[in-house]
């Protein structure tokens, strides 16, 4: 039985330019990504910390920006959440790992359309830049938080970031559309269409089926969001009225008349609910990945995975009413999303309950990205566990916009996503660089991050169950306020610190790269295609040949066989059906 | 949209790297029978014609945005200042139907010529291999344009649009002053920039032919912006039967 077919290969391009720079290479198109975001998450990083100091020393004079002014704060905060939602959550685990080893673990030569994809990626490097200059321009950057509610966003006098720093976000958001649209029209015609022989559907790995179902998601959730920002753009440039009503700003009508606010809040939650997914589910591919590789068994349900990640993804669809329950909504309305919403509740269980029989009784080995891997689960349940409160609208209504919420959604898709994309790294990069990582720096950066953001985030629930409202930047000059100072005081020392711990990863990152030790093609014994090829894969990732898929994802512990996992492309080892 | 599967199974002729695909290889979809390797240009065309399904998706979904917010705004009360009450304020656009339907016209007009330059390069591919037989000669017949025809006609009602709009700002119809003015130019504008769109990808068609690219990354390309081009058109159709009972 053949394990590979000899094909025809294909040459490098040897220029610098077209080999590091527009490349058609998913590899170093995939890095690329990588790196995007990694100086995307220590922008948003840096403006967390600013909120932070000015939490806690309201009155601090800062080197280069001075006093924080409210609107600062305000700016701050909706620059942190754009940055991190789109430019990390979006483009790390999806645009970067996706983009390496999607191709590669479908045995694939490359994606499906190699010049959109070095568009897609160039399309979102300028949307970065373009969301980075609102800093820059007169009124700085937009105050209307990451959601961009109207009438705030669309009123062009409504504050000092909301003339052409809004308009800039705006566009900067319109930018991103169509570059994750590129990417996910590219990631779904490879899935479908570029399988190498023998990878059926059913013997994909959950990474794969991740980055599958995000792109699905993102195909039909950036859609609705581009067509929100044009009639946002309008609003603000030329007049029209479909977010705004009558409204009177410094004693001054404006013209628009007759528009809903609300209208922008269901369209952008269309794509809203459905974004918290696309940044979750690759990580939940990699835990899953993970998981099974360093407990040395198969993944507990390997159909119940799939099945669950398709069931999140279609219910995503449905549940983006209950980020409106204050809004004004019918209570039936309220009704009917509260109960879809903790019907995710359901599949999210099955997942969480297949990684813990997947650690069970396994020969669990705790390397760093194996650490990462566990966190993620702890971070997923304990963010998750707080979802079912904030889907009933009667828990909602008192929690909505306080630090309950903060707490929420940072532990789950904030911190979860994080870890995710932390796990992909310590274990991808030997892969990607041909070199190990620092595994006592890796654990060191694993426990300080792990414990720091437990520490930051489960008081924020606390704060949030005591009334503290969201977004404020001026905690002293409320009386209620006082006795929780403390805890955000510890809050903001807890973030001091893990964010200091980031400095180690990035370190140990960039030394690991140039200077660690050699890795050889399969480091971690582990069974998908990537780690059948060299380190780091040639051009063509195969060399000049095809696989030819016999396997399963993850089979480990074989009964009979000569090592303790049999490779996708080893010869099949057993009357194993093709599903 | 017909099928997805290339419906030709002649020995390609030999082609030549055109830099902007996978390398030319692999080509399956996890199932035994494929991964042969050797001829990709069937793959080629599934691929392209199914990443324009995908892409068609998307552009639904934008629509579908349009539309709901078109529908939930029509039914929105709206406060009025002098009277302290609420009232409807959305007053039907009055759009200059015969031009319209004259463009609509054109562009059905277009979508057949664009059909006839699709069937005429799957016809050419066909007998590529019998050209290539030493001594034997097809005869160096003429072909009609399609291609350029199309081009013209989409390029018309490009123009055309242009009159619609041109014809609303003199009836001071303008984009601000009533929500159906708005999401009616909103719809024409949107469709008229991914019409232009259709147009760069048609006359790229073209230009392929005179850089005499070879004859099967031709046929993808009209292939994909012929299905491209008939999807323009129904997305109008939709838009026309939606300024008709919805404006």
């Amino acid at each position: 039985m053949a394990t590979s077919e000899v094909v025809h290969a294909h040459a490098a391009p040897q220029g610098f330019i077209r080999k590091y720079i527009f490349s058609l290479d998913h590899k170093i198109i995939g890095i690329q990504y990588f790196f995007l975001a990694l100086t995307a998450v220590w922008v948003g990083m840096i403006l967390s910390l600013l909120m932070r100091i000015h939490l806690i020393w309201p009155d601090a004079n800062l080197p280069l920006i001075g006093h924080i002014q409210p609107e600062t704060y305000l700016s701050l905060l909706t620059m942190h959440g754009t940055i991190m939602v789109f430019f990390v959550l979006t483009t790390a685990p999806q645009g970067g790992f996706g983009n390496y080893f999607l191709p590669i673990q479908i045995g694939a030569p490359d994606m499906a359309f190699p010049v959109l994809n070095m568009l897609s990626f160039w399309t979102t490097f300028v949307a970065f830049v373009v969301m980075i200059a609102a800093f820059f321009v007169t009124g700085g950057a937009p105050l209307h938080g990451w959601t961009g509610y109207p009438p705030l966003s669309a009123v062009q006098s409504s504050g000092p970031g909301e003339g052409l720093g809004a308009d800039l976000w705006i566009t900067s958001i319109a930018i991103f559309c169509a570059a994750s649209l590129m990417g996910a029209l590219n990631f779904i015609t490879t899935t479908l269409d570029l399988r190498a022989k023998g990878m059926t559907l059913m013997r994909m790995p959950l990474t794969v089926w991740s980055w599958f179902i995000t792109a699905i998601l993102g195909l039909l959730a950036f859609g609705v969001l581009l067509s929100a920002g044009i009639l946002l753009l309008m609003d603000r440039n030329l007049g029209t009225s479909f977010y705004l009503p009558l409204i009177v700003v410094n004693g001054q009508v404006l013209g628009h008349r007759g528009g809903s606010p609300l209208l922008w809040q269901h369209l952008f939650w269309f794509f809203g609910h459905p974004e918290v997914y696309i940044a979750i589910l690759p990580g939940m591919g990699v835990a899953s990945q993970l998981l099974s590789t360093f407990s040395r068994k198969p993944i507990f349900g390997y159909r119940a995975m799939v099945y669950a990640m398709l069931a999140i993804g279609f219910l995503g669809f449905m549940v983006w009413g209950h980020h409106m329950f204050m809004s004004g909504m019918n209570p039936w309305s309220a009704f009917a999303f509260s109960i879809l919403t903790m019907c995710i509740g359901v599949p999210s269980a099955i997942k969480t309950f297949n990684w813990l029989g997947t650690l069970w009784r396994g020969n669990v080995r705790l390397y760093s990205p194996m650490l990462f891997a566990i966190g993620f689960v702890s971070l997923f349940v304990s963010g998750g566990l707080s979802g079912p409160f904030l889907a009933q609208p009667t828990l909602d209504i008192p929690l909505h916009d306080t630090y309950f919420v903060v707490g929420h959604f940072h532990l789950i898709m904030g911190v979860a996503a994080i870890f995710g994309i932390f796990a992909a790294t310590y274990y991808w990069v030997p892969k990607m660089f041909g070199r190990m990582m620092n595994e006592t720096l890796g654990k060191i950066h694993f426990w300080l991050t792990f414990v720091g953001t437990y520490a930051i985030f489960m008081p924020m629930h606390y704060l949030g169950m005591a009334g503290h409202p969201r977004r404020y930047s001026q905690l002293t000059e409320l009386g209620y306020l006082h006795n929780l100072l403390p805890l955000q005081r510890f809050i903001s020392i807890a973030a001091f610190i893990t964010i200091g711990a980031q400095v180690i990863f990035v370190l140990n990152l960039f030394w690991s790269i140039f200077r660690g030790p050699k890795a050889s093609d399969n480091p971690w014994d582990a069974t998908t295609l990537e780690w059948t090829t060299a380190t780091p894969p040639p051009h063509d990732n195969f060399g000049g040949h095809t696989p030819v898929v016999h396997n399963g994802p993850y089979e480990y512990g074989v009964p009979g066989a000569a090592r303790d996992f049999v490779m996708q492309s080893d010869p099949a080892i057993s009357p194993h059906p093709a599903h | 949209m017909a099928t997805l599967s290339p419906n030709l199974a002649v020995r390609p002729p030999r082609t030549r790297d055109t830099g902007g695909d996978p390398p030319s290889y692999g080509g399956g979809n996890g199932n035994e029978r494929s991964g042969n390797g050797s001829s990709d240009y069937g793959g080629r065309l599934r691929r392209a014609r199914l990443g324009l399904v995908v892409g068609l998706t998307a552009v639904v979904m934008l629509f579908i945005g349009f539309t709901s917010a078109m529908l939930v705004r029509r039914g929105l009360p709206s406060f009025d200042q002098q009277t302290n009450t609420y009232s409807r304020d959305w007053i039907p656009i009055q759009l200059p139907w015969t031009l319209i339907a004259i463009n609509t016209a054109v562009l059905l007009a277009s979508s057949v010529t664009i059909e006839l330059a699709r069937r005429d390069i799957s016809r050419q591919m066909a007998l590529a291999p019998v050209q290539s037989i030493p001594g034997v000669s097809l005869g160096d017949e003429r072909r009609f344009p399609w291609l350029g025809t199309t081009v013209i006609l989409g390029l018309g009602f490009l123009v055309g649009q242009f009159l619609v709009y041109r014809v609303l700002q003199q009836q001071h119809a303008f984009i601000a002053r009533n929500p159906s003015n708005s999401f009616t130019y909103l719809l024409l504008g949107t469709h008229a920039i991914h019409l232009a769109g259709g147009v760069i990808a048609l006359t790229y068609a073209a230009a392929a032919t005179w850089l005499q690219r070879p004859i099967e990354s031709r046929r993808i390309v009209i292939d994909v912006a012929a299905w491209y081009w008939h999807f323009m058109a129904f997305l109008w159709m939709y838009i026309f039967v939606i300024l008709l009972i919805a404006r």
